[in-house]
This record gives structure tokens, C-alpha cells and sequence, in this order.
């Protein structure tokens, strides 16, 4: 059943490639139509999903597991455990929301919708996969629509941008490829399955370099610091759908393999190489704060603050607390809503209609009164991104620091300078972007008329993203519970001390 | 042994030499100037009946000492053969007007017939003097496939060199057979291997053994033994470049596969890191090292798109190769399986490079601008090629790559770090700069606009029907591997 996440956008994506030219008027109702049938599985795996399951079993439920290429060993096995569940939603409602935003996308719609869900499908793949060469496939499907999406469909620098993002997935994917073979060679098993992979044992010589080969291969897509440049120029460069997809989902894609493939396989690897990741991860927290600071294009803001977030996930996941790794998981869900949300903003409410994303050009169009909404929504998810009570950030971040309080006391600092950098760029951009005093005076009561109206479409899309956001700030605990009891599970506990 | 069982173990190949005798005389007649299309559909026709004479022939059989060897394997590979011959055939004759071609169809398809029947003798024996007649034969029509539709001087010298290096190739290999020879006793794969395996290693044997590994790599293309392969590649008639690229190649890796693993797998020797035994294969580990580097990296460099396909090819030698290096069952499947794909994709590429030859006079990567626009089915079907070839799912191309480097590493023990590590890393690594310069190629494919001063590339029916049967199985097969996985598992079992 939940096979159906994927196919409902595998198949939308085959009917748009094979839609006819002259019904290319159809293609954005076709591409919501298969993001909202995606919706259904996923809504139905949590409507069915046992959240008192217990420790014990082997904690996936709804499984999925057919023959697939029997020669070596590989099953088309799914599973959902509360780290995968919270994902396939988060999956599920930027899907929807980003298709909303691109509801004006012009040219060649059929094939940007077409790639878009690809990569949906990649991604919920992903989140589901139980089989490595399964997962491997999902995790590579990903890859050239993006660079499809960001050199057809793209601004600033695009051609360049996309193929150096594209080259870091493949050499990421590179490394994974290597880890997971490694670990089907030594294991002596026949078989791709994690959780078998999972039980054996590596010697610790072998862990000892398998792990960082495997867990860096995942890290770049996650947007580790220092292999993170390929973040703002591709994450700028795409179009307002591509932005929402990278920043909300794919980078998830890496964290989410590092978290479920890397660090249970090799649990003595990720001992020894647990501090030096971690500290990468906390200096990218307040690297990428710092860039965001330094800015001067809008969408470059947020690609900066983007790694800084993830930097959040990184560490809380390499924390090995329980609080800690929930603060991780959460924050992927939290980064995912909010981030789409600000490209949304960015890309679609101003960029679209102003021409612009200078922050100096912006500052003199008195957009506050022009474009009420988009400040409206954008304030929100500024605060969001800033960690405020109240909002998904805050509770994430919080969880986090606590579990690196346990672990790693003095990453809190890099940390800690991280989230002051973030309140400082925010708010920068924040009071540039829509506050400041326009600079001949230019700001009037008429001044939005000279640009089209912020769409219901928008609305809608601004509206479910925002509403995630204040959710899970509010009442986090049906979002937490999930993910601390799939840590208990037989693949997931050997983490936790 | 009587002469009515020789005759139904060799139908297939009766079948297609008749079939040349047929259109050498049509071509004597002048058949072929009036009608491509009696050429063609004597050629199709052929080429079913061979393949029937494959499908419903005897299922086994071993005669005259293994000169003569029908099982499931090289009934597998002489049908594999056979369509890709089939798909080459039909990109001769594009839809009538023949480019270079006029009035020698009937030639082109009799040459291209006598190659086929070179590749099938090879596939269908485990004698190394036929073996050795059999790619002779294939070479010989090659040769001259090369040069046939030379309009200017280019092909000519291209064929020349082909010619020359294949020649020296040849004496190697002839040579280095030889040295076999007078080291078992043998010219028997079966019986090589049992002498082996029961007696000493002789110290002649290297030496044969490594003189015929340069046959071989001249005939895949291996790095340093490769130099022919951009130059005939570029300057051929796209067909015969196609046929070179996929059914020649198959041919090549299977054989080179049989007879490493088949006749001198006890004098492997290992190229594990830190582990090096001399044998065969640290030598076949060389080759494929520096084919992946020098293939992979020169292709960076080009800008005719059809020599840029060349040593993406002398790349993929080396791919291949790198999974032939652990020697085991595994490894055999691997290596078939990927030249089956590659053969497929390459087809297809070189189908599409040669419709935009014949429409813009040169295949540089400007003269790709537009393709998507104006001949759609053949973009896309250019897309899965590369993409296959790049070794990205849901393409075939990721499963192929996947378990060539899987059987590389898994002739280690477990438990510890693979010994081949170092070749599959290296492989890896060499298979992300190739997706570089594919997403060069599908940028002007789909991105850059077309000159407006260009005849625009039109999807042409015969062409585009032999893309999309490439472009569906590339898919299929991508997300189905089994399909051709557990026959070519079922028709190993009975060789190992």
C-alpha cells in the first residue's frame, strides 16, 4: 500500500512526459492531482500506523516485501518506522505546496512537472526503502532532474549552478556505493536487506573507514560543512518549485541516510569518527549564519541559512541522545516546512512579481504596503527560521542543543554563535526585504496595484506550510513520540548508549 | 557425428551466409539501386530465419572437439547478436535516401552479414584457431564497412588505421595462441583448462596468455591497445559504427570473458591491493584502470560527439573489464550482462548520431541544439542512452554498473576489506566525470536553441522505431533486470 507514495508520482510523472503538446494547459491539474493521490497513502499509512507498537519488534510496520532480482539478493522491501512516517508527511505536504507556487510556471510545463515529481517519487522512496540497491535507486533517481529542473528552468548562473550540484550528488552517491558494497562484501551475506546488513558484524578495522566513506557520501547532500558549496548557487539558481524540493526535501534525503544506513551499520566507525563529524556539523552551523549575513540577494539568504539548519540536524542526529536525535529528525521536518516556505516567498511572491531579489532594490519599494500577504507570511516564517517559541524551529533547535549539551558541551558554542547570526540575518533581511523606509518616499497606499495580486493558489500553499510550521511549535508531542519510539527499535538502538 | 547433425548446430550460420551470398548477387544484379527496401526485407528476412533456426535449433551440443559448441549461453548471445544486427540494418536505410550509401545497400548489408557471421562463429566455439578465423572474418567485413561510403578521404584513412592495428592485433593474438599451444597441447578451451589444472605451469604460458590478452584488448578497445576506436568511431558510416560499438563489442567481452575464466582460470593470479599474485589478472586490472582513467577523462575533451561516444566506450571497456578481474561466476554474469546493455545504448546513441549527421553534414555538439524540439522521440531516446550509459536508475545502466563493481569486490573473504577496493573506487569515481560530459551532449540536446539557419533533425520511421525498441528496453530491463538476468543465470550454471 504505501508503494503507492511513489507510484502515484512515478505515474503522474510518465502521463505528463507522454502528455500531447497542445494539452500542456493540463499539466499543472495533472501534477497536483498525483501529488494530492500521493497524499493518500500517506495519509493512510498514518491513519494505520500502531504508535504503541512498543520496543521490540522489529519496529517497521506496513511492509512491503517482494522478490525483485532474486540472482543478488535484493527485495523490493518497504517499511515505515515514526523517523520515516514524519517524513513521508513532510514529503507530502511540500509536494503539494510546491506545485501550488509553480501554478504559473510557463514554459514547457508537462516537463517540468514531469521531473518535479521524480524527484517526489525519489524522495518518498527513499524515506521507505528497507533494501540498500532499493534505496540506492530511489536516492539516484533524484539526480538529473534536478539538474534538468535548475539548467532548463533556472536564473541566476543556472548552467553552472546545476552541474556542480549535480557532480556533488554523484560523487556523494559514489562514496555510498562504495560504503554499501563494503558492507555486503564483509558481511559475507547474500542479501541487501538493512536490517540482516544491520545485524552482522564488521570488524572495526573495516568500520573504521567505512563509516566516514559512507556517512561523508550522505553528508554532502545534507550539506555538511566544508562540502556545501554547491548549496547556494544550486539552491538559488533553481526555479521556486526546484528551491522548495531541494531545500525542503532532498538535503532530508542525505540526513535521513545518514541516520538510518550509516550510523547503524557501522556503530564502531561512527564512535571513532563521531567528534569530527559532529564538529563539522556544528561549524556549519555558524558558518552558514555568518554567509547568510553577508548577502546581498535574498534567495542567497536562505540557501546560507539552509546549511546553518542543517548543520542543526547533523549534530543532533550525531548526538546520540535520544533527545538530541528526535531534535534532529524534527528539525528536518521544521527546516523542511520553513525553508520552503521562505523560497516560496522569495522566489514566487516577489521575484516573480518585482523582478528582483537585491535586497538594496527591494529595500526602496516599500513591498510592506505593496504586497501585504507575502510580509504577512513572510514575518512568520522569518520568526519561524529564527527559532521562536511557538514555531517547529524552536522546539528542534532546543531538543538539539540539549542532546549536544549531553554529548559535545563545548559544540554548543559555534553552535550557540550560529543561532545569535541567525536572529542577526533574519531580521536583516527581514527589515531590508519589507520595513525599510522607502528611499523617495515612494511608498503609498496604491503602490501594490503595479503588481498582479498574490493568487489563491499561493494563498493555499502559504497557508498549509505556515499552518505545519505553527503545529509543530504548538503541540509537538504527536510529532516526537514517533521518532523516540522508533529509536528503540533493533536497527536504531544500537545508537543510543 | 554425421553431416545432417553438423548442419542443424550451424543453421543460424548457414542461414545468414546464404543470406550474404544472396545480396552480394542482388548487388551484382543491380537490385539495390531501384529498391533499398528489397535489400532491406531480404536482409530482415535473413536475419528471422537465423534467429528462428537459434530459437528452435538443438538446445546443446559439442562437435568436432568443441570447434562447434551450441548451449544455452551461446544460444543466448547468438540472438542477442542477431537483434542488434537487425537494429543496425535498419539504421542502413533511413527511411530510402541512403546517405553515402546510394547503390551499394545491397554491399553494406552483405559486409554487415559477413561480420555477424565472424561474431557468431566466435560466440559458438572453444576452439581458439576457429575463434581466431572467426573474428578475422568479422574483421575483414569491418574493414571494409569502414571504408565502403568513404564520400571524402577521412574514412579511408580511419580504415587504414583500423586496418593496421587490427592486423598487428591479429598477429598477437595468432601468436600468443601459439605459445598456448606449445605449452598444453591444446587448442581446446576444456582441455587447456584440464591440463592446467593437473600439471605445472609452463613458462612459456605467460607469455601466450599476455600476447593474447593484446589481441583482445585491441578488439574492446583497451587502453594502451584503443587508438583505432575514436578515429573509425568519428569517420565511419554511422551503421558501421554502430555495429562495431554494440554487436562487435558483445562479441568481444564474451569471448575474451570464456576464454579467461573458462580456459586459464587457474592462472588468474590476483590484483588485490597489497595481495598482487602475477597471472592474468593484474594485467586485465591495468588495462581496465588505465581505460577508465584515459577513456573517461579524453572524452571531456571532444567535441564531435560520435568521438566523444568512442571513448565514453573505451571507458566502459574498462567498466567492464574491472568485474572480469574477480574471475568468479559472479563476475562472468556481470560482465555479459553490462555488454548486452552497452551494446543496446550504444546502438541507440550512435541510431540518433547518425540522424543528425545526415540532416546537419557534422555531429559537433552545436549541431545537437534544438534536437529536442524538432525530433522529440529521438532526444528522448538519446536521453535514456546517455543517461543508461552513465549509469543512473531507473536505467538499466545503474543496475549493470551496480553489479559489475558488486562481482569486482566479491571474490573477497568476509570480514575483511575487499582486495579490489582500489579498482571499483577508482571505477566510481571515473563514472561521475562520465555523467559530466553526458549532460553536456542532453544541455544541447534539450537547452541550446537550434541555429535558425540549420535543416532541422526530422524523426525518421525505420530509425525512430529501432530507438524507441532501445529506449524501452533500456527502461524495462532498468526496472526488470531479472528478465535477462535468470536466463544468463541458468545458461552459466551448465558452462561453470
Amino acid at each position: 500500500m504505501i508503494a503507492w507514495t511513489f507510484l502515484t508520482a512515478l505515474i503522474g510523472s510518465a502521463l505528463l512526459f507522454l502528455l500531447p503538446a497542445r494539452r500542456a494547459g493540463l499539466a499543472r491539474r495533472v501534477a497536483l492531482a498525483a501529488a494530492l493521490a500521493g497524499c493518500l497513502p500517506v495519509a493512510v499509512a498514518v491513519w494505520s500506523f500502531d504508535f504503541g507498537a512498543g520496543a521490540g519488534a522489529a519496529g517497521f510496520q506496513l511492509e512491503v516485501q517482494r522478490e525483485w532480482i532474486p540472482a543478488l539478493g535484493i527485495t523490493f522491501h518497504l517499511g515505515v518506522d515514526g523517523i520515516s512516517l514524519v517524513l513521508i508527511v513532510l514529503t507530502a505536504l511540500v509536494a503539494v505546496a510546491g506545485i501550488l507556487f509553480s501554478w504559473n510556471v510557463e514554459r514547457a510545463p508537462r516537463h517540468f512537472f514531469a521531473l518535479y515529481l521524480l524527484i517526489i517519487a525519489g524522495a518518498y522512496g527513499v524515506f521507505l526503502s528497507l533494501d540498500l540497491f532499493l534505496f540506492l535507486v530511489f536516492y539516484e533517481i533524484v539526480i538529473v532532474p534536478k539538474y534538468f529542473l535548475i539548467a532548463g528552468w533556472g536564473s541566476t548562473n543556472r548552467s553552472y549552478a546545476a552541474m556542480k550540484l549535480t557532480l556533488y550528488s554523484i560523487v556523494g552517491s559514489a562514496l555510498v556505493i562504495i560504503g554499501i558494497l563494503a558492507a555486503r562484501v564483509a558481511s559475507g551475506l547474500d542479501t541487501f536487506g538493512l536490517l540482516e546488513l544491520a545485524a552482522a558484524s564488521f570488524a572495526p578495522g573495516l568500520q573504521l573507514w567505512a563509516f566516514p566513506v559512507l556517512f561523508l557520501g550522505f553528508a554532502i547532500l545534507a550539506g555538511i560543512w566544508p562540502f556545501h558549496t554547491w548549496v547556494p548557487g544550486g539552491h538559488v539558481a533553481a526555479p521556486t518549485a526546484a528551491s522548495m524540493l531541494l531545500a525542503g526535501v532532498v538535503m532530508k534525503l542525505g540526513a535521513y541516510g545518514a541516520l538510518r544506513i550509516a550510523m547503524p551499520l557501522f556503530p564502531e566507525g561512527l564512535e571513532a569518527w563521531r567528534l569530527i563529524f559532529a564538529s563539522m556539523a556544528a561549524v556549519g552551523i555558524a558558518w552558514g549564519a555568518g554567509a547568510a549575513l553577508a548577502q546581498r540577494d535574498l534567495k542567497f539568504v536562505i540557501a546560507y541559512s539552509s546549511i546553518s539548519h542543517m548543520g542543526f540536524v547533523l549534530l543532533g542526529i550525531l548526538s546520540l541522545t535520544s533527545l538530541g536525535v528526535a531534535g534532529g529528525v524534527l528539525q528536518m521536518v521544521s527546516h523542511g516546512v520553513i525553508a520552503s516556505l521562505l523560497f516560496a516567498v522569495a522566489g514566487r511572491m516577489l521575484h516573480d512579481r518585482v523582478h528582483t531579489r537585491e535586497l538594496a532594490v527591494l529595500a526602496g519599494l516599500g513591498l510592506r504596503r505593496a504586497l501585504p500577504f507575502a510580509a504577512f507570511v513572510f514575518v512568520l516564517a522569518s520568526a519561524a527560521s529564527m527559532g521562536l517559541p511557538g514555531f517547529s524551529g524552536f522546539i528542534a533547535e532546543v531538543l538539539v542543543l540539549v542532546g549536544t549539551w549531553g554529548a559535545f558541551p563545548l559544540l554548543l558554542l559555534p553552535a550557540g554563535i550560529g543561532v545569535l547570526l541567525t536572529v542577526a540575518f533574519t531580521l536583516k533581511a527581514l527589515q531590508q526585504a519589507f520595513f525599510s523606509r522607502a528611499a523617495g518616499g515612494r511608498e503609498s497606499a496604491d503602490a501594490g496595484a503595479q503588481y498582479e495580486p498574490i493568487s489563491l493558489p499561493e494563498i493555499i500553499g502559504a497557508v498549509l506550510l505556515l499552518a505545519a510550521a505553527l503545529g509543530i511549535g504548538l503541540y509537538p508531542q504527536p510529532w516526537i513520540a514517533p521518532i523516540l519510539e522508533a529509536m528503540n527499535s533493533d536497527l536504531m538502538r544500537v545508537l543510543l548508549p | 557425428m554425421n553431416y545432417l547433425e553438423l548442419i542443424s548446430h550451424v543453421l543460424p550460420e548457414i542461414a545468414v551466409l546464404v543470406t550474404a551470398l544472396v545480396l552480394i548477387g542482388m548487388g551484382c544484379a543491380g537490385g539495390s539501386r531501384g529498391g533499398g527496401k528489397a535489400v532491406l526485407a531480404v536482409t530482415a528476412a535473413g536475419l528471422g530465419l537465423a534467429l528462428a533456426a537459434v530459437v528452435f535449433g538443438p538446445e546443446s551440443g559439442r562437435l568436432l572437439e568443441g570447434m562447434i559448441v551450441v548451449d544455452a549461453l551461446t544460444r543466448l548471445f547468438k540472438a542477442v547478436l542477431l537483434a542488434l544486427t537487425l537494429g543496425t540494418a535498419l539504421f542502413l536505410f533511413p527511411g530510402g535516401e541512403a546517405g553515402g550509401n546510394e547503390g551499394r545497400g545491397a554491399e553494406n548489408s552483405a559486409l554487415l552479414l559477413l561480420a555477424l557471421l565472424g561474431l557468431l562463429v566466435v560466440v559458438g566455439t572453444e576452439n581458439l584457431l576457429l575463434l581466431f578465423v572467426g573474428l578475422e572474418l568479422a574483421s575483414l567485413a569491418l574493414y571494409l564497412m569502414v571504408v565502403f561510403a568513404a564520400p571524402a578521404g577521412r574514412p579511408a584513412e580511419a580504415a587504414l588505421r583500423y586496418f593496421f592495428f587490427g592486423s598487428v592485433a591479429a598477429a598477437f593474438l595468432l601468436f600468443g595462441f601459439s605459445f598456448i599451444y606449445g605449452a598444453t597441447g591444446s587448442i581446446d578451451l576444456r582441455v587447456i583448462a584440464k591440463v592446467l589444472a593437473a600439471h605445472p605451469v609452463e613458462p612459456i604460458l605467460p607469455l601466450g596468455v599476455g600476447l593474447a590478452l593484446v589481441g583482445f584488448g585491441f578488439k574492446v578497445a583497451a587502453v594502451p591497445f584503443h587508438l583505432w576506436a575514436p578515429d573509425v568511431y568519428q569517420s565511419a558510416p554511422a551503421p558501421a559504427a554502430g555495429f562495431i560499438a554494440s554487436a562487435s563489442k558483445v562479441a568481444g567481452f564474451f569471448i575474451v570473458a570464456k576464454v579467461l575464466v573458462l580456459g586459464f582460470g587457474v592462472v588468474e593470479g590476483s590484483a588485490d591491493w597489497g595481495a598482487f599474485a602475477m597471472g592474468w589478472a593484474p594485467l586485465v586490472a591495468v588495462l581496465a584502470a588505465l581505460s577508465m582513467v584515459v577513456g573517461n577523462l579524453a572524452a571531456l575533451a571532444q567535441q564531435s560527439v560520435r568521438r566523444l561516444l568512442a571513448y565514453s566506450g573505451i571507458g566502459h571497456s574498462g567498466f567492464i573489464l574491472t568485474a572480469l578481474v574477480a574471475a568468479n561466476a559472479e563476475a562472468v554474469r556481470a560482465v555479459l550482462f553490462y555488454s548486452v546493455i552497452y551494446g543496446v545504448a550504444s546502438l541507440a546513441a550512435f541510431g540518433v548520431a547518425g540522424c543528425v549527421l545526415r540532416a546537419r553534414g557534422a555531429d559537433r555538439l552545436e549541431d545537437f541544439a534544438g534536437l529536442g524540439r524538432t525530433a522529440p522521440a529521438a532526444a528522448g531516446v538519446l536521453a535514456l542512452a546517455l543517461l543508461s550509459l552513465a549509469g543512473l536508475p531507473p536505467l538499466v545502466g545503474f543496475f549493470g554498473k551496480f553489479q559489475l563493481f558488486a562481482a569486482a569486490l566479491s571474490g573477497g573473504t568476509p570480514g575483511t576489506v575487499p582486495g579490489l577496493l582500489w579498482l571499483v573506487a577508482l571505477a566510481l569515481l571515473m563514472s561521475a566525470v562520465s555523467l559530466y560530459y553526458y549532460l553536456r551532449v542532453l544541455k544541447q540536446v534539450f537547452f541550446a536553441p537550434a541555429p535558425a539557419d540549420a535543416a532541422p533533425t526530422r524523426d525518421t520511421s525505420a530509425g525512430t522505431a529501432v530507438c524507441l525498441v532501445c529506449g524501452s528496453v533500456l527502461v524495462l530491463l532498468g526496472l526488470f533486470p531479472s528478465l535477462v538476468l535468470q536466463p544468463l543465470q541458468r545458461a552459466l550454471v551448465q558452462l561453470f
